[in-house]
């Protein structure tokens, strides 16, 4: 007889469905996949060099002034107090001051210093950015990360315990990142924080509940599951219990160790810097090592309009550790070579500092050029690619619009551009908009690939 | 033939002999309860409970008997108690209910019960909310009511409910009116639809009061019905998202109108041909229109259709008991189309109070009803539950911004009014996502996640730790005795077995007493017993 494939839940699904959908419940009503949804195509991807994706989403609008395409002969109502750029390992590559380790790697990244699209609205110039697409379009498309989850994740044979697409620590917000698409390509954000011991990822570790105790409860579920007992036979307890054993696999057994790390030596967790965007790279580069397709480190305070020099200040030598620490782990190891490490948030900031009450040496928004860096995963390292103004105002250069960058992580990743998303209303989509979508491009990054 | 079974229960071993043909010799058809005595698992099955057999019974056990497929005993009324306000208002049974139902002895308890639940305020919420999913309440994409009239159209799905609307006038209403989609509900019938040509609207009516998939008939049949739709006309008005829907006599009838069975109709001119349609279906003798809901409201019932699917009707996708459904059919028809009465039927059936322990997997069994099914509770349910027993509140968003999306902190999930309004815990649950009218759009399969977020999360853990039923019941001066049964009726609707209770006495010894209790409820909120419906 062959009942049990009506009801049964396969091993197989189960493991898929492990992690998937925990995503933001401790951020109240944000979620990444959702229950059960069958996907509607079977994608694959072609190899590509790149296997994974390290996003560093600098949410707010980092400046590009002070990070990436420093600007002294401006002058100082345009650099503000930081004067003094450092050369790199690259000759003539320039960057800001504060990011002394980030110049002793820019051999392996390049810096895009025209991106484009002329929005300085936080949630739109979000999705441009992430989604390559104009913003206000009757569909919303899925960004970057739920693209490469659908096309590299379980619909394409991806196996792991933890889901494809993985956000330290809360969700970009702003926008939905699965689009149109299914719930199932939302992420799963971790929720708690890497620089607490333990980090408290949502469901896997449970703060205040130690291990003995969770051990104990566990077998004290087992002696009062009694309907199950009785029920054993019965194929839906046989799935419940399935999918139990895989959620304790993620608890108590190793497939969670992945988020501890404590396993790190504390030198290492030094290097990194011990404050959330440190550790959450070193979660990253463990979670790259176990194979997942796609990590957003989404790192937030970069909207200074008030105090921006300050922040910079605090918050610079953070990024400069953290990022640095991953360029080399990852380079170490051999594994910068397959994946992909993209800087940029959903804009620049204005180059002309507001030195007057309320802002106080603030910057505004600023889409009509800012920066990007790109490493890793098939993209040279030590070029520069386009250039800003005199006055980092506007494009000089080479203009790269969104679709152009994510485009050439699409090529690195072996994702068609002209592949088809699944659209629940049979609307053609693709993967990356044509001419006939009125998308702005300027071709993908051929210069550094 | 007589087969055999161990069942292991906490560490007993209780023997039942499955007798498929033992005492049927002849007067299967009046027996009550299929053999009582030690093999009554406890304390989900009650040797001496009495419940009339009715023509229902009748029917299912005389197509069990042709099988030689033999059910469970009848469920205990700690298991009737909670089935019974799960299936009928999709809510948990407080503490107190449970109790009082359980100290009950009036012989007739059970059909009281079922009485009082029917009046009950959650039923209409309850079942509003399968309403709202087959019809798409659903306030942005795909369907895009928008948030008034999708609003507007719940409240008028719900006042039917619970005012128990014959059901052929609250279908008429749907397939006839004309108006505003704020102020003429029922009109968003024809826009609670992915495309608006006559085609998509004649599925969408197949599919809901039918349940056929015109999708797969001959392009002729989908032809012929789609014409009676091809002049319903919409028009946009000077109220920002309002929309009339009319009847359109500038546009062509897209003749022939030919109804579902074959017959041509006559549509006069002059005449909204939807009218026409309406008079066709929602006439007594109907093949379609009541077999339909009758098939639902068993399948919302015992958890499956005796046509299954139950949205996919179709000559060679029999039923698995033709004569229980023309039963159902002729009943519902006799009384006038009445809703409640249908649900009082088969609520009151021994089928529908069996236990749902089966003693050996047979898909026979699963077809025929022999044994009531475990299913997963619904996503809004176990919502509700959680909610309910700790005391605490769901979250609610909406991805539209609008006045409607304030949401009451004690509103419940069962009764949100529009599909675009959810929570993460909504969605985790497999909650429906109101996009096609298919029953299978919501999931009630069981993921890893699910229990990782039941077994794991600091939100689970944190509603387990505040102040609500639960921590009222462990902070009493009660005995130990008192606050475990408490912590029982507060979750599982009943008291703990002797084992039940020998098993937490030795946990509460190693363990911190409160630290015990909590995770005492904590061991109960992620057992089958509280997920499944059983």
């Amino acid at each position: 007889m062959h009942y049990m494939n009506q009801n049964d839940v396969s091993r197989r699904d189960v493991l898929r469905g492990a992690l998937v959908g925990m995503a933001g419940l401790m951020v109240a009503n944000r979620l990444s996949f959702g229950a059960a949804a069958g996907p509607a195509t079977r994608p694959v991807a072609a190899a590509g060099k790149a296997k994974s994706v390290i996003q560093i989403w600098m949410w707010g609008g980092p400046a590009h002034l002070d990070t990436f395409d420093p600007k002294p002969e401006a002058g100082g109502d345009y650099c503000g107090q930081f004067t003094k750029p450092i050369e790199t390992n690259v000759s003539g590559m320039r960057i800001c001051e504060l990011l002394p380790q980030l110049a002793k790697h820019a051999d392996k990244y390049s810096i895009i210093r025209s991106m484009t699209h002329g929005n300085n609205a936080h949630e739109t110039a979000s999705y441009m950015v992430q989604t390559g697409r104009n913003a206000g379009e009757r569909l919303v498309y899925p960004c970057a990360g739920a693209v490469v989850s659908l096309f590299r994740g379980s619909d394409a044979g991806y196996r792991g315990l933890i889901p494809p697409y993985v956000v330290l620590t809360e969700p970009q917000g702003r926008f939905s990142e699965s689009g149109f698409m299914s719930n199932k390509y939302r992420p799963f954000a971790t929720g708690g924080d890497p620089k607490q011991m333990p980090f408290a990822v949502e469901g896997v570790v449970a703060p205040g509940i130690s291990d003995s105790r969770q051990l104990a409860r566990r077998d004290l579920r087992n002696s009062l599951d009694t309907l199950g007992h009785a029920a054993a036979i019965d194929p839906q307890i046989q799935a419940f219990t399935a999918t139990g054993d895989q959620a304790y696999d993620l608890i108590t057994g190793d497939a969670g160790k992945v988020f501890d790390v404590s396993q790190e030596k504390d030198a290492v967790r030094d290097r990194y810097g011990k404050n959330t965007f440190g550790q959450s790279c070193l979660v990253a580069r463990r979670l790259v090592e176990r194979g997942v397709p796609y990590i957003t480190i989404n790192y937030k305070g970069w909207d200074t309009h008030k105090q921006n020099f300050q922040t910079m200040r605090r918050q610079l030598p953070e990024m400069d550790a953290g990022m640095s620490s991953l360029l080399q782990d990852l380079a170490d190891r051999g594994l910068l070579d397959s994946t992909i490490i993209w800087w940029g948030g959903e804009f620049g900031r204005t180059p002309k500092v507001q030195w007057e009450a309320p802002w106080n040496g603030g910057r505004g928004h600023h889409g009509k050029v800012f920066s990007a860096v790109v490493a890793g995963g098939g993209f040279k390292g030590g070029h520069v690619v386009g250039a800003s103004d005199a006055k980092g105002e506007e494009v000089k250069d080479r203009p790269v619009y969104p679709c152009d960058l994510i485009g050439s992580m699409y090529a690195l990743l072996g994702i068609d551009g002209s592949a088809k998303l699944p659209n629940p209303q049979g609307i053609d989509t693709r993967v990356l908009p044509t001419a006939t979508d009125g998308v702005k491009t300027a071709g993908i990054l051929k210069e550094i690939m | 033939m007589t087969r055999f079974a161990m069942i292991f229960v906490l560490g007993l071993l209780t023997a039942w002999v499955g007798a498929a043909d033992q005492g049927r010799d002849g007067k299967t058809e009046t027996a009550s309860v299929p053999l009582p005595g030690p093999q009554v698992i406890t304390p989900f099955e009650a040797a001496d409970v009495t419940v009339p057999p009715t023509e229902i019974d009748r029917l299912v056990l005389a197509r069990l008997k042709e099988l030689g497929v033999a059910g469970p005993p009848l469920c205990s009324d700690a298991v009737f108690v909670r089935r019974a306000y799960l299936d009928v208002i999709g809510t948990l049974p407080t503490a107190d209910e449970a109790r009082e139902f359980l100290t009950d002895r009036r012989a007739d308890k059970r059909k009281l019960l079922i009485d009082r639940l029917l009046d009950r305020d959650e039923f209409a919420d309850y079942w509003a909310m399968k309403w709202s999913d087959l019809l798409r309440v659903k306030a942005e994409f795909p369907v895009n009511l928008w948030p008034n009239a999708a609003q507007a159209y719940h409240h008028w799905i719900l006042t039917s409910v619970r005012d128990n609307r014959p059901y052929d006038r609250f279908v008429r209403e749907m397939l006839t009116s004309s108006g505003s989609n704020f102020h003429d509900a029922p009109v968003n019938f024809y826009r609670a639809v992915q495309g608006r040509e006559p085609e998509t609207l004649a599925q969408a009516v197949a599919l809901t009061f039918m349940g056929m998939r015109a999708d797969k008939w001959p392009a002729d049949r989908l032809a012929g019905m789609a014409a009676f739709f091809s002049q319903v006309g919409y028009k946009s008005t000077g109220e920002w998202k309002e929309e009339i829907v009319f009847f359109d006599q500038s546009k062509a009838l897209k003749g022939p109108a030919i109804f579902p069975d074959g017959t041509p109709a006559k549509v006069e001119p002059g005449q909204d041909p939807r009218r026409v349609f309406a008079d066709w279906l929602l006439k007594p003798g109907n093949p379609y229109f009541a077999k339909n809901i009758c098939n639902r409201v068993w399948s919302w019932l015992l958890g499956r259709g005796i046509v299954h699917e139950v949205d996919d009707i179709r000559a060679d996708n029999p039923p698995s008991n033709p004569e229980l459904l023309a039963y159902l059919e002729r009943e519902f028809v006799a009384s006038d189309y009445n809703m409640k009465k249908l649900c009082r039927l088969i609520l009151n059936s021994q089928t529908y109070q069996r236990s749902s322990i089966e003693r050996t997997r047979s898909a026979q069994a699963d077809a025929n009803f022999a044994h009531y099914p475990l299913r997963r509770l619904d996503a809004e349910v176990v919502s509700d539950a959680i909610c309910q027993i700790t005391g605490t509140h769901e979250q609610y968003t909406s991805a539209i911004p609008e006045p409607y999306t304030f949401i009451p902190q004690e509103q419940r999930s069962i009764a949100l009014p529009d599909g675009s309004i959810g929570s993460a815990f909504l969605e985790l649950f497999g909650r429906s996502p109101r996009d096609t009218g298919l029953e299978s759009e919501r999931s009630n399969k069981p993921t890893a996640g699910q229990r990782l977020y039941l077994l794991n999360s600091t939100h689970v853990q944190k509603k387990l730790e505040s102040r609500g039923p639960l921590q009222a019941v462990l902070n009493s001066k009660k005995t130990g005795r008192e606050v475990v049964a408490d912590v029982y009726l507060t979750i599982l609707s009943r008291y703990p077995t002797d084992q039940e209770f020998a098993a937490v006495t030795k946990y509460t010894q190693v363990n911190k007493p409160r630290d015990a209790m909590i995770d005492l409820s904590w061991a109960l909120i992620n057992s089958a017993e509280f997920l499944y419906r059983h």
